[in-house]
């Protein structure tokens, strides 16, 4: 199930509805927990997008209130803890000054996302082993795949495929379909 | 008994240590009457520290405003004498005290003490600076952002950490003698706990034999240590170096006895200064200089 949570609506939901921009602490909180709100009444299984189209200036204060205190609810630090529900995350409408914001704190936590620029583009903010952005890049290029089949395409063993693919998965960035995966913002 | 404090012909962050080492053997709660006849000009530190001056005494000071007209109707423009009313016992200040109207004034004198205040500096200030940064100091129209988000994180700093309310004030200047070129300055000011205080709050602060105002503004400017137990904090200081970093800017940072700054190769400040006459809260300066082209 796709979900779609524009942010500014949150924001003026939420906080007040003059504002069009995302700074300070208690602001990115009062959204996050808007956001969670909308997260717990929808399905286990779920992409959200979330839409930084309509929103002015993020700060770094806000960007770690709102993207890397809600990835760190559905990103455990250890793989054997479970997230509250199953879900993924693309960050849409995403401009180069909430990259910097965003991209700073992710960074600090060792987190990243998948996010789409203003004009469309998907990429990868944040911290990520080499392995595993390399396999996100070939799954956004070919689609829903097997872990065999990726391993074919980037030229490296199974072990090395499963061991990216396990983590892109806890790090909410790929979704897993049975015996295959796909990348979050594949054909977004 | 009164005290007169002298305050400087040109009042800027460098001066104000004059004002504060005249007050340092005034007892708190002593009247002192600050004696500004002389002064022509002052930058928005100047104008925001005399704010928290007064904010800092027991007792209202006096303030003799400003003898010349120039000075006085541009400080009013500021919006200065709208806030030093309520906080001094004014003398010879102008009847009518309206900020606004000035070009280079990019943000009056404006109340920081909640998060809504922030949402209000940062909406003012998007709507004046793009222009003027991008047409006076030749920075890339993308950084005008950054230069919100840098002001929006020095503000929080007085929301999350200082105790009580402060100021922040925002005007461009051209900096003859030191620089040559036109400067956009953000001073952020308050008489709040100050960053040791803020530091020593925390359950994981240890003291050490060296623990004092140099290392907390040490610990908090440079390495982003936080009172919070949250690893996310201390980001927007560190937010700040990075914008400053990026556009060949200053942050000087006061507070107790102790100033630190990160100094460009353009300025010739030392890193760190201790031992300065105590002063509560603390006192941000952010100066982004005009952009040449590489030659």
């Amino acid at each position: 199930m796709i979900n779609h949570i524009d942010l500014s609506s949150v924001l003026r939901r939420t906080v007040c509805d003059l504002y069009s921009d995302l700074v300070t602490r208690p602001t990115g909180k009062a959204v996050r927990d808007g956001i969670e709100k909308q997260l717990a009444e929808i399905g286990d299984r779920t992409l959200t997008v979330i839409d930084f189209s309509h929103v002015g200036l993020l700060d770094y204060s806000c960007a770690d209130e709102i993207v890397a205190k809600l990835l760190m609810r559905y990103c455990p630090a250890v793989a054997a803890d479970v997230p509250p529900r199953d879900a993924y995350f693309l960050f849409r409408g995403v401009s180069d000054s909430h990259v910097d914001a965003i991209e700073a704190v992710l960074e600090r936590h060792g987190l990243a996302i998948v996010a789409q620029d203003l004009d469309g583009a998907v990429m990868i903010i944040g911290s990520l082993d080499e392995s595993e952005r390399r396999a996100w890049e070939v799954m956004c290029r070919i689609g829903r795949a097997a872990p065999l089949e990726l391993a074919r395409e980037m030229g490296v063993d199974r072990a090395q495929i499963e061991a990216a693919l396990a983590a892109l998965c806890r790090r909410r960035l790929a979704m897993r379909f049975d015996e295959a995966y796909v990348a979050v913002g594949a054909a977004s | 008994m009164t005290t007169v404090i002298k305050i400087p012909p040109s009042l800027d962050d460098r001066t104000f240590e004059l004002v504060l080492e005249q007050l340092a053997p005034v007892p708190q709660d002593e009247k002192i009457l600050l004696d500004a006849r002389h002064t022509r000009w002052a930058s928005p530190y100047g104008l925001t520290a005399l704010l928290t001056l007064a904010q800092a005494r027991s007792e209202r000071p006096g303030f003799y405003a400003p003898e010349s007209d120039e000075t006085c109707s541009y400080w009013s423009r500021t919006g200065f004498f709208t806030y030093a009313s309520e906080l001094f016992e004014l003398h010879g200040a102008p009847a009518h005290s309206r900020a606004g109207g000035e070009s280079d004034v990019l943000l009056e004198i404006t109340p920081v003490a909640r998060s809504e205040d922030v949402h209000e500096v940062v909406g003012r200030i998007q709507q004046k600076s793009q222009s003027i940064l991008t047409k006076e100091l030749n920075i890339d129209a993308k950084a005008t952002m950054g230069f919100a988000m840098t002001l929006s994180e020095a503000c929080q700093n007085i929301v999350e950490h200082a105790g009580r309310g402060g100021w922040v004030a925002v005007q461009t200047y051209r900096w003859q003698k030191r620089l040559g070129r036109r400067v956009v300055v953000i001073a952020v000011c308050d008489a709040g706990v100050g960053f040791r205080q803020s530091l020593e709050s925390s359950p994981n602060h240890r003291e050490s034999d060296r623990w004092d105002d140099g290392m907390a503004l040490e610990e908090a400017v440079i390495r982003g240590v936080s009172r919070f137990r949250d690893p996310g904090r201390g980001q927007g200081l560190a937010g700040v170096r990075r914008y400053i970093g990026r556009w060949d800017g200053k942050l000087s940072v006061r507070s107790g006895t102790a100033r630190i700054a990160i100094v460009p190769s353009w300025d010739e400040d030392v890193p760190l200064q201790e031992d300065l006459p105590a002063f509560p809260g603390a006192q941000m300066q952010i100066t982004i200089p005009e952009r040449v082209a590489d030659k």
